[in-house]
């Protein structure tokens, strides 16, 4: 078990890690998303040991790490930039870590098979790392880093640099090699659909600072924060006055049970139901046809609102809607 | 990891390396030009410029100038002209053989001046295939250079014109433009930048060129380079020569100042991606066009090259290895046996290469790792001795390096000016090999279980061994034909390959004349076999030459 107390790192004025509480179980895969500068890479770098922590203290099974250096942690690094050994092949990099820890022999040979097998690239051992596509110079460095099979898996937006298709794909097949090789790792990314595919846990950042963690359904029923709920998509977010059992947040009323106070809600498009006889009315601001339906985004009042609807819409039309009142998050704490 | 030892050890290797390469090039480059100006401005301690009105006083002088300016020019326009198309071939046509033609044509750029000018005295002299006598005049210059700088232009011009994406002329086409508005729009200015660089560097080599000249050139064709060496050598004219070298410094000045701009510039937009598409069957006539650019440079770098050899085979009773065979016999004209020049140049070489790797690797290091001024000063510092002539460098060694050890008599001097000529090119070689071992990739290896010592072993060691093995090849193939510095070093009785070959040259009779083509033949061999080995190497390693 991976466990980080306060861990502090300090660039020049900045604070690139303020204090932050990370905890990773045995066989857990923890994403950590943010926008990029929110430190997470720093968080990554810190744990590998490639970066001193200025306050803070990261241990293993209770053992301070603080005196180990990166080669003896035991941990696997992936970077978004692979860092393939230019000078060595496809097997040359992916025995490498094999031969730092004295595996030598017929127990390389079948490890390498073994995890050039997994990574779907049997064939590959003799190319030479410039001879590669994107998505298999990925796949070379999953398998060096799968290789000496690393107690911890640190992966820096393994994919990032990938095009779309190629990520849904490769995000799938990493996660059903960490499923079956009960892998522990900490999975840097900044984008929601990735953090939600790879891992058990999510946990955001934003200026140094962790926000919240959870599992990703927990995350999505109740972000309760502002920037988390931003990080996960929700974009329409409104003032409300509570009183009487009602939000009002200006152009309708929903029916509420928080207590009467001001609040900050968010209406995401499940809880918005298009219909003709509903009893609010916006104008459509633009209609894109995505997965079988419309995704209709209106204005009412000066809310931004999106819904996912059956129907056709143009710009300027009328669109009329209801509030399902169990899908409105609040912000808040 | 203990940081604080390993920060200690490696700040003190810094300083070395950047204190040995700097103490290296203020004694054996910057001293040396340094009093080559003040023996050019001054007299007894007193500022003078007499020296340098002189220059500009003579008629002589300032044909000289005047001729150099407009060789230059034309020698940078013909090769263009010629080299272009050759450019366009090697960058949009696939044939059988590309990559044979590919290696041979750095050949040429790599040959000797020397073995460059005995080949087409060969060729363009009275017992040539042509018939016809063109030795001493301008064409026979024109056309060494041409041969000479062809495939610098090919190259540089031909590896951009290769990453144009095809799908940006397809997208004028789809536009309306023409084939010829594609090229004059689109094509051209991105190639400017390449174009410009590459006519820069010809203009370079052809403004201080020395041996063709000194071979090839006819009465009252001299460049300011030969004029350096015919005052100071002949006429023993050592404030006449300074001065014209300095003439001679600020024209380069000028072009390399103009050169790293478009450098500069080349860099921003060297980031087109070459695009897989489909091969077209090609037109009638885009055949011709390959076939015939195939055929000017079989004809334009192949022909010297046969004649060259062909001559050094001809004896009084037909074709014979008898120059060859007769190589350690005293030959009239030599103060010493033939054999001692090989012996000479190839001793001098694995001396200069040594010297040449340790200093420009040192140098190289600091510059790839380190950031900021540093790194930048280097790296400009570094450059100098590539814009200076290696006869003014030759001249500098004869001026200033007669104390505190009298080194002009020594045979170290030779090889230590050699170095000096090779060391940007081990620079310029080796950066780019360094700089791709990027930090990224120890992290990944110590990620791996590598501890520090073996992080080094297994990832920088690799690569750097690769890059002192270009750069050694580099060093070692420019000393072998080494001749503007030599010239001035070389006692006759201790001569290198070039001296050899020049001495022999300036004698009458059929006897020295083929000697000296053996003598060529044997340096050519070994400057291209060493340059084949290289190239070798360095397929998929980046580098600038």
């Amino acid at each position: 078990m991976l466990q980080g107390l306060r861990l502090t790192v300090a660039f020049e004025d900045t604070l690139a890690l303020d204090a932050v509480n990370l905890t990773v179980h045995n066989g857990e895969v923890v994403a950590v998303m943010g926008p990029s500068g929110c430190g997470k890479t720093t968080l990554l770098r810190a744990v590998a040991g490639l970066q001193d922590l200025d306050v803070g203290t990261i241990s293993w099974d209770g053992r301070n790490l603080r005196d180990v250096p990166p080669h003896n942690r035991g941990f696997g690094f992936m970077f978004q930039d692979y860092a393939l050994f230019p000078h060595l092949t496809v097997r040359g990099n992916v025995e490498f870590g094999l031969r730092m820890h004295g595996v030598d022999g017929n127990r390389r040979t079948a490890r390498l098979d073994d995890v050039l097998e997994t990574v779907g690239l049997a064939d590959y051992g003799d190319r030479h790392i410039h001879e590669l596509s994107g998505g298999e110079q990925q796949r070379v460095a999953l398998a060096r880093t799968l290789a000496p099979s690393p107690r911890l898996i640190l992966l820096d937006e393994p994919i990032g640099a990938l095009d779309r298709s190629l990520r849904e794909h490769l995000i799938a097949e990493m996660r059903a090699i960490f499923d079956h090789l009960e892998v522990t790792a900490i999975y840097v990314t900044h984008d929601r659909d990735e953090a939600f595919a790879i891992a058990d846990t999510v946990a955001v950042m934003n200026r140094g600072r962790l926000i919240r963690k959870g599992a990703p359904q927990e995350l999505w029923d109740d972000p309760r924060d502002e920037f988390v709920a931003t990080m996960l998509g929700f974009s329409a977010i409104v003032d409300a006055k509570v009183y009487d059992g009602w939000a009002d947040v200006g152009w309708t009323k929903i029916s509420s049970d928080l207590e009467p106070g001001e609040h900050r809600l968010t209406i995401p498009p499940q809880a918005i139901r298009v219909a003709s006889n509903g009893p609010t009315t916006g104008r459509v601001l633009r209609s894109t046809y995505r997965g079988g339906k419309y995704n209709v985004e209106f204005t009412i009042g000066n809310t931004t609102l999106q819904a996912s609807t059956n129907d056709h819409f143009v710009v300027n039309d009328e669109i009329s809607f209801h509030i399902d009142t169990t899908g409105v998050r609040r912000l808040d704490d | 990891m203990d940081r604080h030892s390993s920060l200690t050890t490696s700040r003190r290797w810094g300083i070395a390396l950047v204190a040995v390469p700097l103490a290296f090039l203020a004694y054996f480059f910057i001293y040396p030009l340094a009093t080559v100006l003040v023996t050019g401005f001054t007299s007894n301690g007193n500022i003078d410029l007499e020296p340098l009105r002189t220059v500009f006083g003579r008629d002589a002088l300032l044909n000289v100038a005047w001729f150099t300016l407009w060789q230059a020019v034309a020698s940078t326009l013909l090769t263009l002209l010629l080299a272009l198309p050759a450019a366009n071939v090697m960058a949009r046509y696939e044939f059988p053989g590309k990559r044979l033609v590919r290696a041979a044509i750095v050949v040429p750029f790599v040959l000797p001046t020397v073995v460059v000018g005995s080949a087409f005295l060969a060729l363009l002299g009275p017992q040539g295939p042509l018939g016809i006598d063109l030795r001493q005049t301008i064409w026979a210059i024109l056309v060494a250079h041409v041969f000479f700088n062809y495939s610098i232009v090919v190259r540089t011009v031909g590896a951009y014109w290769e990453r144009i994406d095809p799908s940006l002329l397809e997208a004028a086409q789809l536009l309306g433009a023409s084939r010829s508005q594609v090229f004059r729009r689109v094509t051209l200015p991105i190639l400017r930048p390449a174009i410009a660089s590459a006519a820069s560097l010809v203009f370079l080599f052809t403004f201080t060129s020395f041996g063709i000249i000194l071979i090839l050139g006819g009465i009252g064709q001299a460049t300011i380079e030969v004029e350096i060496w015919r005052q100071a050598t002949g006429l023993i004219n050592f404030e006449v020569a300074a001065a014209l070298a300095f003439l001679q410094i600020s024209g380069i000045s000028v072009v390399l100042f103009l050169y790293s701009r478009y450098q500069e510039r080349r860099a921003v937009q060297f980031r087109h991606q070459p695009s897989q598409s489909a091969p077209r069957a090609i037109t009638r006539g885009q055949q011709i066009h390959v076939v015939g650019n195939l055929a000017v440079m079989a004809v334009l770098l192949g022909a010297p090259i046969f004649v060259l050899i062909e001559r050094s085979l001809r004896s009084a009773s037909g074709y014979s290895f008898d120059a060859y065979t007769g190589l350690g016999d005293q030959i009239s004209g030599l103060a010493a046996p033939a054999t001692t020049a090989i012996w000479n140049s190839a001793r001098f070489a694995v001396v200069a290469t040594l010297i040449a790797v340790t200093i420009g690797l040192a140098a190289a290091t600091v510059i790839a790792y380190r950031r900021g001024w540093l790194s930048r000063t280097f790296d400009a510092l570094l450059m100098l001795p590539l814009g200076t002539s290696a006869v003014t460098l030759g001249f500098g060694f004869l001026l200033a390096l007669d104390a505190p050890v009298d080194l002009r008599t020594s045979i170290w001097i030779i090889p230590i000016a050699h170095a000096m000529v090779a060391i940007p090119f081990v620079v310029r070689t080796a950066v780019p090999v360094l700089r791709s071992v990027r930090h990224r990739l120890r992290e990944a290896a110590a990620m791996l279980g590598a501890p520090p010592e073996r992080v080094w072993r297994e990832v920088d060691l690799p690569l750097v061994t690769r890059a002192a093995l270009i750069g050694a090849g580099f060093a070692f193939a420019v000393s072998l034909g080494e001749f503007g510095a030599t010239s001035f070093l070389a006692l006759p009785s201790n001569p290198t390959l070039p001296t050899a070959i020049f001495r022999l040259l300036g004698r009458p009779g059929t006897e020295s004349f083929t000697s000296a083509m053996a003598l060529s033949t044997i340096l050519m061999i070994g400057t291209a076999t060493t340059v084949l080995l290289i190239e070798r190497f360095r397929r998929d390693t980046p580098g600038d030459f």
